[in-house]
């Protein structure tokens, strides 16, 4: 708790520069691409949410497997914090790209495999979020939830590597490939930039909803332990 | 194995003693497929177009209907606490609970197959590839179902959560089965397909059951 109440506004504070330099940089100064024109900008947001959505799962899927090996707590708070923020980073993304394919596919969704298999991501983190709340017992929906999240693990390679095992509409990667990245440093620079205000911004509301959630938790123990004296003479009272 | 054997008798036996179940979901399969000449209009050559992929879709949704029983009655009468204390490891309890489901839902998915085709006007080189592919691709749809069985014994719900989480797993069977028909009416090669269907399915004989088990315990816990 003292550490991330230490490294908050930190984090807060470079998340803000960051996300706040990149747009600059996507939105006024990167060139206009040669073919795509201005709406190449939208790659500025799409690209990292895209990145974004798997790196959350990842952690996801990391949390969960602690969680269920050495039982940490900590650990199941983190996954239920973090999945949200990856079902929001999903959606942008899914958004994102709708938005960028209507000017250049001519189309608002193709049934493409990528694109399906990040649905199928999405639709991960919603039952994610809807089996962990499916319980009365908030233990047994965190374990549940977490052999859900392993589970869903199958998709990330799906994803990442939908684009070489099925050449269908969406183009292949351009940046984290063999022979180094296809684009302009013009254009990567800022991508970069918004990749690490991306990753900085997930970290500062994780560690707002981690605290959030431990000190709810607090509150709620304080409050069985004042309730409990009355309870026990609510008890006796109908035994006798 | 003995152990194995009786489970799997046990659970048919149950099966057909309470009888209803495969019935039920074989009707199921049967009245929605039916439904879709109704909602797309009668003309042959639209429902030999959609045919594969509207019996795919159904029977998707058949094998989602009958999951919930997969473990929610020897949850609920204690059954499955005694399952998981007996000699025969929890993985392969689940693993026969697939099969006895498989048999008694999927089996019969697979033979009304053909009846349905019948009625969609699907082309006749389908035919034997549909059923390939079924019988490839419903063992699958029992053992991933049976994660997602396992993952919501006891929830607010269950059901609606269980095709929550469990239609998005089942999307890579459905492709694949769907493309393996269409090839080979299309005059394509069909065994690729069939080929990635099997190897699902070879996955999901031993990852399934892992997770499953898992699931399984933090519910008796």
């Amino acid at each position: 708790m003292r550490l991330s109440a230490a490294v908050l506004p930190w984090c807060a504070i470079a998340t803000a520069l960051t996300l706040g330099v990149g747009l600059y940089l996507a939105l006024f100064v990167a060139p206009p691409d040669y073919q795509q024109g201005e709406a190449v900008r939208i790659m500025f947001i799409h690209v990292p949410a895209a990145w974004m959505a798997m790196f959350v799962y990842g952690n996801l899927a990391l949390a969960s497997a602690v969680a269920l090996i050495w039982r940490h707590p900590l650990a199941d708070l983190a996954g239920q914090a973090a999945a949200p923020l990856g079902a929001g980073f999903t959606l942008l993304c899914l958004v994102t790209g709708s938005l960028w394919g209507q000017p250049m596919w001519g189309t608002w969704w193709v049934w493409d495999a990528r694109l399906t298999s990040v649905l199928v991501l999405f639709f991960l983190y919603l039952g994610y979020i809807a089996l962990v709340n499916a319980f009365d017992e908030p233990t047994r929906g965190a374990r549940a939830g977490a052999i859900l999240a392993l589970v869903g693990v199958v998709n990330i390679p799906i994803i990442k590597f939908s684009v070489d095992w099925w050449n269908t509409l969406h183009q292949p990667a351009s940046i984290m490939r063999m022979g180094g990245p296809t684009i302009d440093a013009s254009m990567l620079w800022p991508l970069f930039l918004m990749a690490i205000g991306f990753t900085l911004y997930f970290l500062t509301v994780l560690l707002i909803r981690i605290r959030t959630a431990i000190i709810a938790r607090k509150l709620q123990v304080l409050r069985m332990a004042e309730l409990e004296p009355d309870e026990d003479f609510a008890g006796a009272r109908s035994a006798s | 194995m003995r152990a194995f054997r009786l489970l799997v008798q046990r659970d048919l036996r149950l099966a057909f003693r309470q009888g209803g179940d495969a019935a039920m979901v074989v009707g199921f399969f049967v009245l929605t497929v039916i439904l879709f000449p109704f909602g797309v209009g009668p003309e042959p050559e639209i429902l030999a177009r959609i045919g594969a992929g509207v019996i795919w879709v159904t029977a998707l949704l058949a094998a989602l209907l009958s999951l919930d029983r997969l473990f929610t009655a020897d949850y609920e009468d204690g059954s499955l606490e005694i399952l998981a204390l007996s000699p025969l490891p929890l993985e392969a309890v689940v693993v026969a609970k697939c099969l006895a489901h498989w048999i008694v839902t999927g089996l019969p998915l697979v033979l009304a197959a053909p009846l349905l085709a019948l009625f969609l006007n699907l082309d006749a080189a389908g035919y034997p590839v549909l059923i390939l592919a079924m019988l490839l691709g419903t063992p699958s749809l029992s053992l991933i179902g049976a994660v997602g069985a396992a993952l919501t014994l006891g929830a607010r719900r269950g059901g609606v959560l269980l095709s929550l989480l469990i239609l998005p797993l089942y999307i890579p069977v459905l492709i694949f089965g769907v493309a393996a028909v269409e090839a080979a009416i299309g005059g394509l090669s069909f065994r690729p397909h069939l080929m990635i269907l099997g190897a699902f399915m070879l996955a999901a004989i031993p990852l399934s059951p892992l997770a499953t088990a898992a699931a399984l315990r933090q519910a008796l816990e």
